[in-house]
């Protein structure tokens, strides 16, 4: 017998977390699903190797999971959407098998990635990305002794180096490229001691032995087999430092890919495109709603508001969900503000060169693709994009070095088995939860 | 003492921690997870959350396997792409 769900939310992080609480206690009936080993997104991802113990998982999963229990939502984890095979129905890949979910109601709440911006020797075994160092420690990397090199932008680099510090990493820097006068203004919209924010920050790693530098960036990383040096600039001089890894990525971009399937309006924003939802997080396909990240990148808080309050619309509470709104948008504006912070700078624009991989999937140089006055004519003579990442890395990339728009991408939303586009999947529950 | 597994990297014996991914293995054993498509140049994980590809490898004869996504077992053999 076929499983339709009131509400399916796709993605298990806060947002997802919080839509899948909020409509479940509204009395709906909610299928919860996501990609990853455990619940809690990439902000509470937990150690890949403490089992499937839950007491292991982060407290806050920990606790949106018992009420995920007492709501009896079906939760599914370890499946990865890819497609919609028809109106309603979505099909998931786990690991040996597919999987199609009915619904009346989506709440997409996919998550962001870190955007990377291409750098001669950006493509050096390890030189990876910042939450990208963090991921696989917690996946079971050990750093101890390693000279770890952070670089890039946001408040995420300074988590990481205290995080790789706890780890017996030897973090010789963090370089972060927004000036101090443009970090200072951030702290001005928040507090009144603005100054005093900053050098808390910046007084918090030094203690921790790692010295902060605002105002910097790497323009090259270079190694024979793997990264050996990253060469560092103030905009002035020039300098070098030796490591064993480069954590370097330039703030957040909304993981859109899969509401731009759907059908869902894809608008500009401040961290490129994003998906346009209505007050209720509506999206502009009347039963999809949208919620965290990929509306635009504004952090936990604001993720778990938006959450709540597309769960609560999805399961017909506006008022419960109107209750919300006036904290959602304070939350906005401190997202905005801490965006115009950490706006990039426009050298980073020019740090690739012509003979710089530009598309990692496919071996495209970014001479080759610059040469094309849109996306989609440099997808169609360079094949760039057209790996198994589909433009996430050098898509995102572009947008922000040549300021076009990203071409949406096409059905498998992720390169999945042959076997699973051919498959009969089995309906929904049963084997999964 | 945590629990070890041990798995082969390109033919060489390695250990690492249970729970471990094979991509945290891979980088650990100092193994590029695969070779690019034209330059053949050695590529390992970058994003660490299964969105780059960057760390597809092939395990156990079996290509394409997002190693951030696979959790090391013993016996495992691990191949750079």
């Amino acid at each position: 017998m076929m499983d339709i769900f009131d509400i399916l939310v796709v993605g298990a992080g806060p947002a997802g977390l919080a839509a899948a609480v909020a409509a479940a206690s509204s009395g709906k009936r909610v299928a919860l699903i996501d990609e990853n080993f455990h619940a809690g997104g990439q902000i509470w991802h937990s150690r890949t190797d403490s089992g499937n113990a839950e007491g292991s998982l982060h407290p806050s999963t920990q606790k949106y999971l018992q009420q995920v229990r007492d709501y009896a939502v079906t939760h599914i984890q370890g499946y990865r959407v890819f497609a919609q095979p028809m109106p309603n129905v979505l099909r998931a890949e786990g690991y040996r098998q597919t999987l199609d979910i009915t619904y009346d109601r989506l709440i997409l709440a996919t998550g962001a990635r870190e955007r990377f911006l291409p750098f001669p020797g950006w493509t050096l075994p390890n030189v990876m990305g910042v939450g990208g160092l963090q991921n696989l420690v917690k996946s079971g990397l050990p750093l101890e002794d390693k000279r770890v090199v952070i670089a890039g932008s946001g408040p995420l680099l300074l988590a990481v180096a205290a995080y790789a510090k706890q780890h017996g990493a030897k973090v010789v820097g963090i370089f972060e490229q927004a000036s101090m006068p443009q970090l200072a203004k951030f702290a001005v919209s928040i507090l009144a001691h603005p100054a005093k924010v900053v050098q808390a920050a910046k007084y918090r790693m030094e203690t921790l032995g790692v010295p902060y530098h605002s105002g910097c960036w790497p323009v090259e990383a270079f190694g024979r087999e793997r990264v050996e040096f990253v060469r560092l600039t103030n905009g002035n001089k020039r300098w070098q430092i030796p490591c064993d890894y480069l954590a370097c990525a330039f703030n957040f971009v909304p993981n859109h890919e899969l509401a731009s399937v759907l059908g869902c309006k894809i608008e500009s924003g401040m961290e490129g495109n994003q998906v346009w939802v209505d007050e209720w997080q509506q999206t502009s396909v009347p039963n999809i709603y949208c919620a965290g990240e990929p509306t635009g990148i504004g952090g936990l808080e604001l993720s778990l508001i938006e959450g709540e309050i597309a769960g609560f619309a999805a399961a017909e509470k506006p008022f419960h969900a109107k209750r919300l709104f006036a904290h959602r948008d304070k939350m906005r504006l401190f997202a905005l503000r801490l965006q115009q912070s950490f706006r990039l700078r426009p050298e980073l624009k020019n740090l690739v060169r012509n003979d710089t991989i530009f598309c990692r999937c496919e071996d495209v140089p970014f001479g080759a693709v610059k040469e094309h006055s849109s996306w989609r004519s440099a997808k169609l003579h360079t094949r760039c994009g057209m790996g198994p990442c589909q433009g996430r890395i050098c898509g995102t990339a572009a947008e922000h070095l040549l300021e076009w728009k990203n071409f949406p991408i096409r059905p498998p939303v992720f390169p999945v088995r042959l076997s699973s586009l051919a498959d009969t999947p089995s309906h929904t529950e049963a084997d999964a939860s | 003492m945590p629990e070890m597994v041990q798995l082969t990297i390109n033919g060489k014996l390695v250990q690492v921690q249970k729970g471990s991914t094979v991509a945290a293995a891979l980088i650990f054993a100092e193994a590029p997870a695969r070779t690019s498509t034209t330059q053949q140049a050695a590529r390992s994980p970058l994003c660490g959350m299964g969105i780059c590809f960057e760390c597809r490898t092939i395990i156990d004869g079996e290509p394409h396997q997002r190693s951030c996504q696979i959790l090391c077992k013993d016996g495992m053999d691990v191949r750079t792409q």
